[in-house]
């Protein structure tokens, strides 16, 4: 490793780009997840946003409305999910994995066309005066918008759960659907609700990856990232801001595992494709000795159809 | 302020609502007047729990309607009935085991979880001596505790209809008779009460009117204070009740259990921790423990029957071993079976139907498999036996263990118990929430458990069953045991005093 700074300062940014999409994934389906419904349909609704919004910048041209495109793509598919589970009470784990793999089937049937189209990327939004400090400048302040999103969805979303009344009731209906029934809240409204959120996120986090990181469109470019972010919200136990400080950890796995060769790390590349994963079940191990936290923050309801019958 | 002959505060008329295979309510009708406390008494099943879910909006009858104030009440949800100022105390808590106690209680009320709700709460519990910490976890609460939460919310929306279903079941009766004070006082401001029961004394001594059910329709309406319990209870289950007869034990056996020193630490923060708990039950004798839920009560049952490790070896003593450090299913092996307090998730998994729950503690005493296997015909015939043995009204050994009402489903985890003949019982609140019938039947069977040479140890907050049943008694007050006293040679009053924390009573051996 080299002590130059913008040598720091360039893994830094891929750090950063490599944990944004991580970021939005995880904290759509943490909402998801906090009202009781699992939904493992992340990496198909990811896929369903990467290809509808390069899609649309590709014959439009117009980036904002193509991010829009992502996430209505991503909430179209969470509505599938919705309908299936809430409405039908269907098993939220089956028609999740039917979810991802619908989601990359059809990705990579719309995608065909799209396959080696060129784009230059979302524009880098430099804030004046502050994108010059030297480090710091470029580190924090000269991103595209969705970096600069997901660092104000976290507060943002931690903010609604703990401190609004909106927050509350999605907690209690995570934790004992037939309690919030009971006292007349809406349980099947607010889970579709935190469903479409978490569909809409992971639509961005799918329109980041095509339109922002790579930028290009290759099938099934999620690679697997809705499955880390499905495992960061565990990591979490459930919390945003360790979502934030896990999707940061497992970005710098992620580049680590990329430029392990460059820079001297002599592991081999499935090892390090395991470590998220391998660091989860040792956080699981870690957490479950403080009962506390995990009774505190995860959803008893999760996963649960719900029967509005009593 | 409502003046009686303004007409009743609500009237429920021909109230039907009907399940696939049962009426629940078959056009029953009740009027209450503002300022009255109102007995609903019936037995489980007998339909109450469904009238007071049409009255607060969980249920929509099939046909009959509600009057409020004599105009038709529209109660689509519980909001619309809290807009017309019913509360409701539930006997099934509608707890958020996650949040806190001011976050349950903001949800049931509409309004923030903030600061000024946390001091009106501190005021109400402490004005109503229900004391309560707006800041703590529910899942680290007590039972009792747990009440405490929902009586308190209701009583925060300051209520024009207070519903109230088994309320006094968890408290200690100077927390039942200042509860009382409390409800006399609501309904001297003009608030009515709805106040559904099985403590027939109680109704006696609180209410004005009762409207009693019996399968699902209405049987009468009785001015309890001029009634005695045995009529009410008549009147309830249709025939007279036997009331349980005190059958006191000169003769003891050997001791079969003891505790030595028990001392459990805390587990987490919240819980307590057990102190220096000795006592020894004697073949032939039930020996009671008397407390207010929260005390202790749970971190006993789990070092007794084995849930928790405990250390060293010689804290507890089943026929002349040590069995501290064996697991739960060495002891019921060797003949010590546990009943807990919480029967839906401990006693039983709601989920997983009679047979299967009888096979889940049955299987070490009994028969239950084969080379290994699960025999499910042998299951079922035990969860048959139990369902007959003590007339657990249920659709046979398939119904999931949830589908049982309280009173059913507790008669068929104590039965399961029982019937693995076992030479110590351990019971903790055996007939909470559970109607005479069924709470007589279990009395029973504890003493004819007892007659046959078994110990019982009875962990109870309810002092009239105490009072009845043991032969010797004690109280646990946080986490510490007071001395045990022979029942008949003290009064409730004196147990309330140990329940208060006295270890010894002046002037009693």
């Amino acid at each position: 490793m080299s002590d130059d700074p913008s040598t720091f300062v360039l893994i830094a940014l891929t750090v950063i780009t490599a944990a944004t999409p991580l970021v939005f994934a995880a904290m759509g389906e943490l909402v998801t997840e906090r009202s009781g419904v699992l939904n493992l349909g992340v990496e198909g609704m990811m896929l369903a946003g990467a290809v509808s919004s390069f899609l649309c910048v590709h014959l439009t041209g117009n980036a904002p409305l193509s991010l829009l495109v992502g996430t209505a793509a991503g909430i179209v598919m969470a509505l599938l999910f919705g309908f299936l589970t809430l409405s039908l009470q269907a098993s939220q784990v089956a028609t999740g994995l039917a979810l991802t793999i619908f989601g990359t089937g059809l990705s990579a049937l719309v995608g065909q066309s799209l396959i080696g189209v060129a784009y230059e990327g979302l524009p880098k939004l430099s804030v004046p005066v502050l994108s010059d400090i030297p480090t710091l400048g470029p580190l924090l302040f000269q991103h595209d918008v969705l970096v600069y999103g997901s660092w104000l969805l976290v507060p943002a979303v931690a903010y609604f759960l703990n401190r609004t009344r909106g927050g509350l009731v999605l907690r209690a209906v995570g934790d004992s659907h037939d309690a919030a029934h009971a006292l007349g809240y809406r349980v099947i409204r607010v889970r579709y609700l935190a469903t479409l959120f978490g569909g809409a996120c992971s639509g961005l986090a799918g329109a980041y990856l095509s339109m922002a990181y790579a930028p290009m469109w290759v099938e099934n470019m999620s690679a697997g990232r809705g499955w880390i972010a499905l495992a960061l919200v565990v990591f979490a136990v459930w919390q945003p801001g360790w979502v934030l400080f896990g999707a940061y950890l497992f970005g710098g796995i992620t580049i680590l595992q990329l430029h392990g060769q460059g820079i001297g790390i002599n592991v081999p590349s499935q090892l390090m494709s395991m470590l998220p994963y391998i660091t989860t079940i040792v956080v699981l191990v870690l957490i479950s000795l403080d009962q506390g936290r995990v009774r505190r923050n995860a959803p008893a309801a999760i996963g649960q159809a719900f029967h509005p019958t009593t | 302020m409502l003046n009686p002959a303004d007409g009743p505060l609500v009237s429920m008329r021909g109230i039907t609502k009907a399940y696939p295979g049962v009426i629940a309510n078959d056009a029953v009708s009740l009027d209450l007047q503002a300022g009255e406390i109102h007995a609903l008494l019936g037995e489980n099943g007998a339909g109450k729990s469904t009238l007071v879910k049409v009255l607060y909006g969980l249920l929509q009858p099939d046909t009959g309607e509600v009057l409020w104030r004599g105009e038709h009440a529209k109660l689509r949800s519980p909001s619309d009935a809290r807009n017309l100022g019913i509360a409701m105390v539930f006997q099934h808590f509608s707890l958020f085991e996650s949040l806190t106690v001011v976050e349950n209680i903001a949800l049931g009320m509409a309004v923030s979880a903030n600061d000024s709700l946390r001091t009106r709460i501190r005021e109400v519990s402490s004005r109503y001596g229900l004391p309560l910490d707006p800041d703590r976890d529910v899942f680290s609460l007590s039972v009792g505790e747990r009440q405490r939460i929902e009586i308190v919310r209701c009583l925060l929306q300051e209520p024009q209809l207070l519903i109230m279903d088994e309320p006094t079941s968890v408290l200690t009766p100077q927390e039942v008779s200042e509860l009382f004070v409390t409800l006399k006082r609501l309904a001297s401001e003009g608030v009515g009460i709805l106040y559904i029961s099985h403590k027939l004394d109680e109704i006696r001594e609180l209410c004005d009117v009762a409207t009693i059910l019996r399968g699902g329709k209405n049987v009468a309406t009785a001015l309890p204070k001029q009634e005695s319990a045995a009529s009410l209870a008549a009147l309830m289950i249709g025939e007279d009740v036997q009331p349980v007869v005190r059958v006191d034990n000169p003769k003891t056996g050997d001791p079969l259990f003891a505790l030595n020193k028990l001392d459990v630490p805390a587990k987490t923060r919240q819980s307590l921790a057990l102190q220096d708990l000795s006592l020894v039950v004697h073949a032939g004798e039930i020996v009671g423990i008397a407390g207010v839920a929260g005390n202790g009560q749970d971190e006993l049952l789990s070092a007794i029957a084995g849930e928790v490790p405990v250390q060293p070896d010689e804290m507890i003593w089943l026929k002349g071993e040590s069995v501290a450090g064996w697991t739960a299913g060495q002891r019921r092996s060797f003949g010590l079976c546990a009943v807990p307090e919480e029967r839906l998730g401990h006693a039983a998994v709601p989920s997983m139907s009679l047979a299967e729950n009888a096979l889940l503690t049955g299987f070490h005493r009994q028969p239950l498999q084969r080379a290994g296997l699960i025999a499910m015909s042998r299951c079922k015939r035990s969860a048959n036996q139990i369902i007959d043995t003590f007339s657990v009204q249920c659709h046979g050994t398939g119904s999931a263990a949830s589908s049982l009402s309280g009173g059913n489903l507790q008669k068929f985890v104590v039965g399961r118990e029982i019937l693995q003949s076992p030479d110590v019982l351990v019971v903790s609140q055996p007939t909470w929430g559970v109607d005479a019938g069924a709470a007589a039947a279990i009395h029973k069977a504890l003493q004819s458990l007892v007659k046959e040479g078994a110990a019982v140890l009875l962990i109870s907050q309810d002092l009239d069953e105490l009072m009845a049943i043991t032969d010797r008694i004690g109280a646990l007050c946080a986490g510490r045991l007071s001395n045990f006293y022979s029942t008949p040679s003290i009064d409730a009053q004196q147990v309330g005093q140990l329940m208060g924390g006295k270890t010894a009573l002046d002037g009693v051996a």
